[in-house]
């Protein structure tokens, strides 16, 4: 018999990542490694990985990988390009990273039209820490820091961050997805291969926002983590390409 | 002559299963299902149903978030 889905080459076999089970994490990262393959970029990659659960991200991906200070990963991948801007440079990052701490670090590398791929994990919390309210956690979301629920009148609102640099000049490829379905999984695999073929094309920047479950912190099981992301987080965040300057240069 | 129909088979790595249910949701056939037992890591890992055939859709490969499952044909 003939195996039909080989191992992608750029992941670590055999090791058994620390993410909880059905955490959206592990399906990001397959779909990276298979477009870095597919797409043959593994061999000229720098990964940047974040603090947040996926700050070990450098014992699965099977490519070069440099550790970011929490939200600082779009600097040092700003770096990177301009002093390698022959090598594809990918910055992963969570919410509480990314649109926290973070914020000025993106905005200014995504207004700057820096010409790499952050993929963005909105998993409306502080995974790795225990579960706190995150600047993405919904009006009335639970978390360890919002015990009774995010109230506007104290903790402000869910932060649209992609819509917010999808504005932005130099960004020419952002859209938002989730891998709640395999549907959804799969127009997940397109965008991150139309924002590396973007990167590859030299365009600017390009960030994909993949809604991503957290059953852990969200104190649901694995199915209903999927239904939430599609009936609740989703309707927060809706799904679809915020912009796509492919074409216009 | 009639075309022979593919064959397919889904393997379990056990061992690195951590038992999410994601593939059994999601595969329609309903080829596969959650063991009682566990694994070494205290999962109830995923298993194929006697009986039950694979037609190789790869959805429960697609949405497995840890790499545990191969489908094979023939
Ligand atoms: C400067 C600094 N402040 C705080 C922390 C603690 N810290 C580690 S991860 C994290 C939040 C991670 O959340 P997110 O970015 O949403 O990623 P997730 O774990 O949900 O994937 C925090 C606050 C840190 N590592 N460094
Ligand atoms: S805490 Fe949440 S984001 Fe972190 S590994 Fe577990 S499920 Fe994934
Ligand atoms: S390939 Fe399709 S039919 Fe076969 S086990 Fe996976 S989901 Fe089920
Ligand atoms: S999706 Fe993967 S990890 Fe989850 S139960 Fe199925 S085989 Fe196990």
């Amino acid at each position: 018999m003939k195996l039909k889905n080989e191992w992608p080459k750029y992941y670590k076999k055999d090791v058994v990542t620390h993410y909880c089970p059905g955490c959206g994490h592990g399906i990001v990262h397959r779909i990276v490694a298979e477009l870095l393959e597919e797409m043959d970029l593994g061999k000229r990659t720098i990964g940047v990985n974040p603090a947040g659960c996926a700050v070990l991200a450098y014992n699965y991906f099977d490519i070069d990988m440099i550790e970011a200070a929490h939200g600082r990963g779009t600097a040092i991948a700003t770096g990177i390009k301009r002093a390698r801007p022959d090598l594809f440079v990918l910055s992963y990052q969570g919410d509480g990273d990314l649109s926290a701490i973070g914020t000025a670090e993106t905005i200014h590398s995504a207004n700057r039209g820096e010409k790499f791929t952050v993929i963005f994990i909105n998993n409306a919390v502080y995974g790795m820490t225990g579960g706190q309210m995150a600047p993405t956690s919904l009006i009335d979301q639970r978390t360890t820091t919002s015990p009774l629920g995010r109230e506007p009148g104290v903790d402000g609102y869910p932060l649209h961050i992609t819509d917010i640099v999808s504005e932005f000049k130099g960004v020419a490829y952002a859209e938002r997805v989730s891998v709640s379905s395999p549907k959804n999984i799969r127009r997940t695999k397109k965008a991150i291969e139309i924002a590396f073929q973007t990167q590859v094309d030299d365009l600017g920047y390009s960030i994909i926002e993949v809604l991503s479950a957290c059953p852990t912190n969200w104190k649901m099981d694995t199915i209903e983590s999927c239904k939430w992301i599609d009936n609740v987080l989703s309707e927060e965040f809706p799904l679809g390409v915020l912009t796509d300057k492919r074409g216009q240069k | 002559m009639a075309k022979k129909k593919k064959k397919y088979q889904v393997i379990v790595n056990q061992e690195a299963c951590k038992g999410c249910n994601l593939c059994v949701e999601f595969c329609k056939p309903e080829v596969l299902r959650t063991s009682e037992n566990l694994n070494k890591m205290g999962y109830n890992y995923a298993e194929p149903v006697a009986g039950k055939d694979c037609n190789g859709c790869m959805i429960c490969t697609l949405v497995c978030p840890d790499l545990v499952l191969e489908v094979y044909y023939e």
